[in-house]
């Protein structure tokens, strides 16, 4: 039962991907206003030749700070996880 | 766990030119590609490789656990003081106050393709040695506690 | 047909990422189809931005004339990041069910009550 309703699903996500696949066109973006005015004055308001790190850095700097703190977050949660796991050993052998 | 004496040999000689080379990733961050993470994880695959070749005994007596937590919250704060040393100076968080200004990092670039020079970019090289360091924290000591718990199974 | 092939690539990804997920018992397995997901989306975000007959967007000594769209790539770079972190959690929580339970088989799992 389970399995036939995983194979549906599955079929029904490969028409919905491969419709969306086929339609888009490869080259050619839309809307670059805010990318142009990145590349034109990134380089004399920062300084920078790398356009790239200017926008991780500098004008997505909030983006980044979330970064950190969700990379903060995760070894503090793999540190809590591997407490538990010694602390019960020691309870257990008591 | 431990290994033979080959092995642990050319750990000690790899770890000397993984970390050089992770190092000038993370400082050349504005020049070329790469930058605070990408070097951050360079250097985290050289600690890796200590880790692995040494017993888990002799690698407690090089590193501590609190010294790397230590160094991973020194990265997340620096990062964040030097964003808000900006809002101390009078405008608003994040501002890259020290480009174009003659002091620390600050050199003008001309428009167009040039070859880049090491004292450009204000506030990202910066950013990028705190960023650079969290990383390096961060992944080592992932590894360390998964080392541990592999440890304890075998004793248990 | 080819001259969509990027976004062929990520839909073949994506199929077998889901599928992993779907019809796969073991745990282990299950995590593998996570990230083949993930790295499946970060394909798609960066091939969205792409210029024809562009250089990477980075001044250096060549002559500079098409820029290829900076702004995916540094949103793919976050998305990375938050990719390893995602992982490492996931492989503690595997080490800590095998712990408790002897065993990484889904089913199993679901029918153990301690």
């Amino acid at each position: 039962m389970r399995k036939i309703l995983s194979i549906i699903a599955i079929i029904l996500f490969g028409v919905f991907l491969s419709l969306l696949a086929i339609d888009l066109t490869f080259g050619v973006p839309e809307n670059t206003r805010m990318d142009d005015y990145f590349i034109k004055n990134g380089q004399e308001q920062i300084a920078t030749n790398n356009i790239v790190t200017t926008i991780v850095f500098d004008y997505r700097g909030f983006d980044t700070l979330g970064e950190s703190t969700v990379l903060f977050a995760a070894v503090i949660g793999v540190a809590l996880i591997y407490r538990k796991l010694s602390k019960g050993d020691a309870d257990e052998n008591e | 766990m431990r290994m033979s004496k080959i092995v642990r040999f050319s750990a000690d000689m790899l770890f000397a030119a993984i970390l050089i080379f992770g190092f000038y990733v993370i400082m050349h961050g504005h020049l070329t590609p790469g930058g605070g993470f990408q070097g951050g994880a360079v250097v985290a695959t050289g600690a890796a490789l200590v880790i692995v070749a040494y017993s888990y005994e002799e690698v407690l007596g090089m590193i501590t656990k609190a010294g790397l937590m230590l160094q991973e919250s020194i990265g997340l704060v620096m990062f964040a003081g030097v964003a808000l040393i900006a809002l101390g100076l009078g405008t608003t968080f994040f501002f890259n106050y020290l480009a174009n200004s003659g002091s620390l990092f600050g050199m003008s670039v001309p428009y167009g393709p040039n070859p880049g020079e090491l004292n450009t970019g204000g506030v990202l090289p910066l950013m990028n040695i705190a960023v650079g360091i969290e990383v390096w924290g961060g992944l080592a000591i992932v590894i360390l506690y998964m080392l541990s718990g592999i440890v304890k199974a075998e004793e248990a | 047909m080819f001259w969509n092939l990027p976004y062929i690539a990520v839909v073949l990804l994506a199929m077998i990422g889901i599928a992993t997920i779907l019809l796969k018992r073991n745990l282990i397995k299950i995590f593998f189809g996570v990230s083949i997901l993930t790295s499946a989306v970060n394909l798609f975000i960066i091939a969205l931005g792409y210029r024809e007959g562009g250089i990477a967007p980075i001044f250096t000594t060549a002559p500079s004339e098409y820029m290829v769209l900076p702004t995916p790539q540094a949103l793919t770079l976050t998305s990375i990041v938050i990719g390893v972190a995602t992982s490492a959690l996931m492989l503690s929580f595997a080490v800590m069910i095998y712990k408790a339970y002897g065993t990484v088989n889904v089913d199993e799992i679901r029918e153990l009550k301690e």
